[in-house]
């Protein structure tokens, strides 16, 4: 009991994780970035070709070896992130929400297929394995590394909180989601918290996928694409645009598929996670958190 | 008939339509001339050349066209992206598959079924989300193609992973195409009969009837609805309703198109119906234009086509297509050829420039004087158009 409990809090704070980021774009533009996930699956592969660079430092000792690999490609992704919102999102922004969708799917696509004919369609190991002896705490196994990862998981989320809802550039960000053109005419620069929206939602992706990577041990060029089929419906389940939202729905996410696996078996896990993000959509559009969305016309 | 209790005049058209254009280039006209002679080539092809490898991967387009065909009545008319159409292609394909290989039905028996089985599919995942935000719908329809892949994947009855075998190829009241057929001296074989099948009655029935279909009143209220859908329920349309039939008559035509699949590959595995296949699907549709008959079938064999005839760009080709997403969108967000595309020597009906009509409102009784006013101004439009 407290093992499922357990391993759906470890597992649902990845969702939370990449959830975020996923929730802050559609609250802030609207658009669903299909390639959030994909983000995920990039932030582990430049983890994977940084350590390879880094080999003769491997003896320090792999946590702070991967608290560096992690800023790392969370920069990179992050960077990637404007770039795709800069050449594929902005052009489209006042057109037609089915452009928009289309080309996220083709931006989605686009990254998979590049790191594909990159580096190949095959598993690739990942060369930094976290491993602990695991303790024993009310009758579930937690492993050290689990710990880390979770207690990562968690800062990150702290600052992110702290930074959306008591800085000067949050603000901005929230009154772009209220109006955009409100906020344009009082002065806040969208195009800039736009970019830097993207920014910090794809750096959180790139880091639930380092942290994944680290703790599964292998990595492929398709890991994205369930993972962000599972952040969206973490995000449906918080409610869609709203930070706690999305923290909570990963959690609650985790810890659904985590009795699900037990009650139905391991092959059933992704079917139980989506049939409940249909039954979210029916009876709780608007998520556990959310407010009623009005759709101005 | 009731008795109106206004009788205004209905008013005079301000101004005369110039006629239709008549002759061989008349646009409508020649497209139809083009498509008939593409049908006829395609129905002499087996005699000039019938390779095994041509007829099948020619097959393999036409079911693609039809697929695509469906699709474009979700993503086309009715503006709904969806990013689970395979799905329907797996339940039209396993339905057949399971009634033909384990309870002996003929494929022609086993249409009603599959028929039912995209209806029940399409209610279940639109009913619900089809109220929603249109992107809800996008991703929803991602999960269903997931949870219909791995039930297939982990059900006994669909044969589990490795999906299901020896598929008989299509029959109608015990006689099949495996039997051959010899007309006039010659002899088709089943591939051939499969071949002919799926191209008088599948590309008949997925190409005349969708893009008929889009031009009736049906097809009006999609496009409206894609258009402005509060502005379409503001005109009477449910929307709710109108959407729900694009999504309904898409999924039976991609259940269809899975029927076909079934017959012609006489296997299949969950490995088919992976979310990479719905998003091809949406290329030949987004590529070649949506909502445009002839851009999706130029779409479709493109997609489908492109990797046979062009060996080296297979592996680099789903790089290329996702760039080509991007691109199209950005540059040319109506596909290479729009729904509205003329080609440019055939001859276009010239409508002049319409002059901007002054608003006329006479409703009921007003007072004498502004009622002579507007009298007034009244007769000197009238005067004006005649």
């Amino acid at each position: 009991m407290f093992q499922l409990i357990w391993d759906g809090l470890f597992v649902g704070s990845f969702y939370a994780l990449v959830a975020l980021g996923y929730s802050m774009v559609y609250g802030i533009i609207k658009l669903l970035n299909f390639a959030h996930g994909d983000l995920y699956m990039l932030g582990s592969f430049i983890a994977f070709v940084v350590i390879g660079g880094f080999t003769g430092l491997m003896g320090i000792g792999s946590i702070p070896i991967l608290l560096l690999v992690l800023l790392i490609s969370m920069l990179a992704t992050g960077g990637i992130g404007v770039l795709i919102e800069r050449v594929a999102y902005r052009p489209l922004r006042n057109s037609p929400r089915l452009s928009a969708l289309i080309t996220a799917v083709g931006v989605s696509f686009t990254i998979e297929y590049a790191v594909r004919q990159i580096f190949g369609a095959e598993p690739k190991v990942f060369p930094l394995q976290l491993s602990g002896q695991p303790m024993q705490v009310l009758g579930a196994r937690i492993t050290m590394p689990q710990l880390i990862l979770m207690a990562v998981a968690a800062v990150l989320m702290v600052l992110l909180q702290r930074y959306v809802m008591h800085s000067r550039e949050g603000r901005a960000m929230r009154a772009i989601a209220l109006d955009q053109n409100a906020s344009l005419l009082m002065g806040v620069n969208v195009n800039k918290v736009i970019s830097r929206t993207f920014f910090i939602g794809s750096a959180l992706a790139g880091a639930a996928g380092v942290m994944a990577a680290a703790y599964y041990g292998t990595i492929d060029f398709l890991m994205g694409f369930v993972i962000g089929l599972k952040a969206f419906t973490a995000a449906v389940i918080g409610g869609i645009g709203n930070l706690y939202g999305a923290m909570v729905g990963g959690i609650v996410l985790g810890l659904l598929e985590s009795f699900g696996t037990s009650w139905f078996g391991g092959e059933w896990r992704d079917v139980f996670a989506f049939g409940f993000l249909i039954l979210f959509l029916v009876f709780k559009p608007t998520g556990l958190l959310g407010e009623r969305v009005v759709e101005r016309v | 008939m009731a008795k109106s209790t206004f009788n205004l005049p209905a008013p005079a058209p301000t101004i005369t339509r110039p006629p239709a254009v008549s002759g061989l280039l008349a646009p409508t006209r020649f497209m139809r001339l083009v498509a008939l002679v593409l049908f006829i080539a395609a129905a002499v092809l087996p005699f000039i050349s019938a390779s095994p490898y041509l007829i099948s991967i020619l097959t393999s387009a036409m079911i693609y066209i039809v697929l695509a065909m469906g699709l474009n009545v979700v993503v086309g008319y009715a503006g709904l992206l969806d990013l689970g159409f395979i799905a329907f292609m797996a339940v039209g394909a396993y339905t057949s598959g399971i009634l033909t290989t384990q309870f002996g039905w003929s494929m022609f028996e086993s249409i009603p079924v599959v028929v039912l089985a995209c209806i029940a599919a399409g209610l279940i995942i639109g009913g619900p989300t089809l109220r929603l935000r249109s992107d809800y719908l996008a991703i929803v329809t991602l999960g269903f193609g997931e949870i219909i892949r791995i039930t297939a994947k982990n059900l006994q009855i669909t044969g589990g992973a490795t999906g299901i075998h020896g598929i008989p190829t299509w029959s109608f009241f015990g006689w099949s195409f495996k039997d051959g057929l010899e007309l006039g001296g010659i002899t088709f074989n089943s591939k051939i009969l499969l071949y002919y099948f799926v191209l008088f009655v599948g590309i008949g029935l997925a190409v005349v009837a969708v893009s008929r279909l889009g031009k009736g009143k049906l097809g009006r209220a999609w496009k409206s609805v894609r258009d402005d859908e509060d502005v379409s329920e503001a005109m009477g349309i449910n929307g709710y309703k109108t959407k729900l039939m694009a999504y309904i008559i898409g999924a039976i035509w991609g259940g269809f198109a899975g029927t076909l699949m079934a017959a012609h590959l006489s296997a299949i595995s969950p490995n088919s119906f992976e979310f990479l296949y719905s998003a091809l699907v949406l290329m030949a549709v987004v590529l070649g234009g949506m909502g445009s008959t002839p851009g999706v079938i130029i779409g479709a064999l493109f997609v489908s086509l492109a990797p046979e005839f062009l060996r080296d760009f297979s592996e680099w080709r789903y790089l290329l297509f996702g760039v080509l997403l991007v691109v199209v969108m950005i540059f040319r967000p109506k596909g290479i050829w729009p729904a509205t595309a003329v080609l440019p020597f055939l001859k276009k009906r010239n409508i002049e420039e319409v002059p901007p009509t002054e608003a006329v409102t006479v409703v009921g009784e007003l007072d004498d004087e502004f009622g002579d006013e507007l009298d007034g101004k009244r007769n000197a439009n009238e005067e004006g158009t005649r």
